[in-house]
């Protein structure tokens, strides 16, 4: 059993604060829902989690089992346990799925079984084997990216995983076979999942057993599934008093080609 | 400084040009080259065409040609994992070992000193006539044993011909020379490898490329020489009517290490690819200059050069599209891209266009930047420790040219190349980290 406590977190993006202290706590195999509205910062709490460059973190802890890992370089935070599943995953030209997974340590240097992995996750979600060989993320559609996300989810078999808005770009059978797939590792590798998202229709699969609703840099309340349901019916409007979403801000939330780090937004990752 | 002077005269002179073996007509072909060398004044900076360059630096009279045979044996390269159809080995511009398949024998495909080939004499500087600079003259008063590949029209050579040229001896001045003459509906791939020993010395080779009518040649040049030496190399190249060529280059060493690559179309639907990838570290620096010449209607060129300079290493391009008035219909194309690894290592990339025909579709582009940083974040939030990640986006980054080049039995050498660079590199930035670990 693991646990992932994260508290007081506070960050800052481009001189403006955007995490205002953010306290939760998940253990293996629990689903925790993150949702709230654009530009609340949600999509920053999840950078703020792996150490993405650019995101100054001003306060607070994030433990994995006791491990501090606001200390830790972003890849021995992977290494400890944790993977996010990125809204926008980069394109690495020359560098193959393949060469990834085995720079990687948890799959070791076996390159055998790497590969039967991958095939045997490429199979379960539907994802056509021939991107296994090519450079990463390049020339994918957004929803082959997101494949592309799960699958890498299913081979490291992480502890905690983030997934970021993973359900945008997907078609519905597409997004069933996904979410299902990491409802899978919930239950198969005890994998904890923090599912950051705007809607529900991710969770017909994914089963959460925490909502918690995310605005203005903090957990505002947190709640059963049910909540979830109630959110998408009534929306996030009871929780727009809370700062400052500039327009700039929604307008970064539905591009995908925007440069996150571009300017001075109120959530860049959203 | 008239000693200088006197030394320069004395080893680059016509009287030594003149002694250097061979029949007649190529020894009196060295003596007017070095007549016309005598001539010339030596390139500098303030030429275009060596502007960026360390030209200032280098000084001709430190190095002497090496007149007499050598015997010590070439090195093998590793070249025993290439299937070659032919592989010549030459020794200070020297032919030193010949191997050529029985079937390329029996197609009356000819490999070996030019001298000894049927006509070859009409061969010897038919490409690099119209191209001739300071370093190809002096190859031309030089150059002890020019080496011929000849295909003859409507054959096809499926396997590599292999050529590794190698440079050794005290301050030795060498002078390769190849001729690589493709006939009509020919096709051929050619391996030229240059290697040099570690002290100083100077070579200057000259590879001229002629596809003759719908032929085809694939040309990658090799260039690991040892890091005292310096470089000054011309490949010229000049396709005919839909012709196929691809002239590449593969750079790792040397000290100062030039190459010029011109293509010259002059059938009408010729197409050329250039290629190259280089990756300077130390004090290295790698300076390309490329020409992309339309003389003929409706023909292609497509540039993509590709390079990684670290600690204090220089890296050069330039190049030149030019577009003459009876060359309508062309593309051409003109990339140039560039990783820096680190604040000290120095790039500079400048593509020229010059067009006077108006129906073409022509482009550049150039680019200098550090390893980017979202690739970078991305794989490292897979579990890749940093350096290891560096190393994967720069050789992901050299891949898309490596996997363009001719002789594809060469990639896995290539790679091991680039990889052996970047394990110097990761040698060399564990120094600081292990202080750092320690405090």
């Amino acid at each position: 059993m693991s646990e992932l406590v994260v508290e007081g977190l506070r960050a800052r993006v481009g001189g403006q604060e955007i995490l205002k202290g953010v306290d939760l706590a998940m253990a293996s195999g629990e689903v925790h829902a993150v949702m709230g509205p654009n530009g609340s910062g949600k999509s920053t709490l999840a950078h703020a989690l792996v150490g993405r460059p650019g995101l100054e973190v001003l306060g607070g802890s994030a433990r994995l089992d006791g491990v501090e890992l606001l200390d830790l370089p972003t890849w021995e935070r992977a290494r400890a346990g944790l993977f996010l599943a990125m809204q926008y995953p980069t394109e690495v030209p020359g560098v193959a799925l393949r060469d990834l997974l085995r720079a990687s340590a948890s799959t070791g240097d076996n390159a055998d079984e790497i590969g039967s992995l991958m095939r045997a996750e490429a199979e379960r979600i539907g994802f056509d084997e021939k991107f296994l060989e090519r450079p990463l993320n390049v020339d994918l559609s957004g929803g082959e990216k997101k494949r592309n996300e799960t699958l890498q989810l299913g081979v490291l078999r992480p502890r905690f995983a983030i997934l970021d808005e993973l359900d945008s770009g997907l078609d519905f059978d597409a997004l069933r076979l996904v979410s299902a797939r990491v409802e899978a590792a919930t239950e198969e590798d005890a994998v904890g999942v923090l599912a950051i998202t705007h809607y529900s229709r991710l969770f017909e699969q994914l089963r959460p057993d925490t909502v918690h609703v995310f605005a203005g840099g903090r957990i505002q309340q947190t709640g059963g599934a049910e909540l979830a349901q109630e959110l998408e019916d009534t929306g996030y409007e009871r929780w727009s008093d809370s700062p400052p979403p500039t327009t700039s801000a929604s307008k970064l939330g539905e591009d995908p080609f925007a440069d996150p780090l571009a300017g001075p937004f109120a959530d860049p990752f959203a | 400084m008239p000693e200088v002077l006197g030394r320069a005269m004395t080893d680059f002179s016509t009287d030594a040009a003149r002694a250097l073996a061979g029949p007649a007509w190529l020894v009196e072909r060295r003596v007017s080259a070095a007549e016309a060398f005598a001539r010339k004044l030596p390139p500098d900076v303030a030429d275009e065409e060596w502007r960026y360059s360390a030209i200032r630096e280098f000084n001709l009279s430190d190095y002497a040609p090496s007149l007499k045979s050598c015997d010590s044996p070439a090195l093998g390269l590793g070249m025993d994992e290439i299937d070659a159809a032919a592989v010549v080995h030459s020794l200070n511009g020297r032919v030193v070992s010949l191997e050529v398949a029985d079937d390329l024998v029996a197609a009356d495909v000819f490999i070996g000193p030019l001298a000894d080939a049927d006509a070859g004499s009409a061969l010897l500087g038919a490409v690099s006539a119209d191209a001739s600079d300071y370093f190809t003259v002096l190859n031309d008063a030089f150059a002890a044993e020019p080496l011929l590949i000849r295909v003859p029209s409507d054959v096809m050579v499926e396997r590599p011909i292999v050529v590794v040229h190698q440079v050794t001896g005290e301050r030795v001045a060498a002078f390769p020379r190849l001729v690589v003459d493709v006939g009509a509906n020919a096709q051929a791939e050619v391996l030229d490898c240059h290697t040099s020993d570690s002290g100083p010395l100077l070579v200057c080779p000259v590879a001229e490329l002629d596809v003759s009518a719908a032929g085809r040649l694939g040309y990658l040049n090799v260039q690991q020489l040892g890091p005292a030496t310096w470089q000054f190399s011309s490949q010229l190249s000049r396709a005919g009517r839909d012709a196929s060529l691809t002239a590449s280059t593969a750079a790792f060493g040397g000290g100062y290490a030039r190459t010029r690559s011109d293509v010259r179309l002059v059938g009408r639907g010729a197409n050329c690819d250039l290629l190259a990838l280089y990756f300077g570290d130390g004090r290295q620096g790698l300076d390309f200059r490329t020409y992309q010449d339309h003389v003929a209607a409706d023909t292609t060129s497509n540039l993509l050069y590709k390079g990684v300079v670290s600690d204090e290493s220089r890296s050069i391009y330039t190049g030149l599209i030019r577009v003459r008035p009876d060359a309508r219909g062309t593309n051409a194309f003109q990339t140039n891209r560039n990783l820096k690894l680190g604040e000290n290592a120095w790039v500079e990339s400048v593509p020229n266009l010059e067009i006077e025909n108006n129906d073409v579709r022509c482009s550049h582009a150039s680019a200098v930047g550090p390893v980017d940083a979202e690739q970078q974040f991305y794989l490292e939030s897979r579990g890749v420790p940093t350096g290891e990640a560096e190393r994967l986006i720069v050789a992901g980054f050299l891949d898309e040219v490596l996997e363009s080049l001719p002789v594809t039995a060469m990639r896995q050498s290539l790679r091991s190349a680039i990889d052996a660079k970047l394990k110097r590199q990761a040698r060399l930035s564990l120094q600081p980290q292990a202080e750092g670990a320690l405090s």
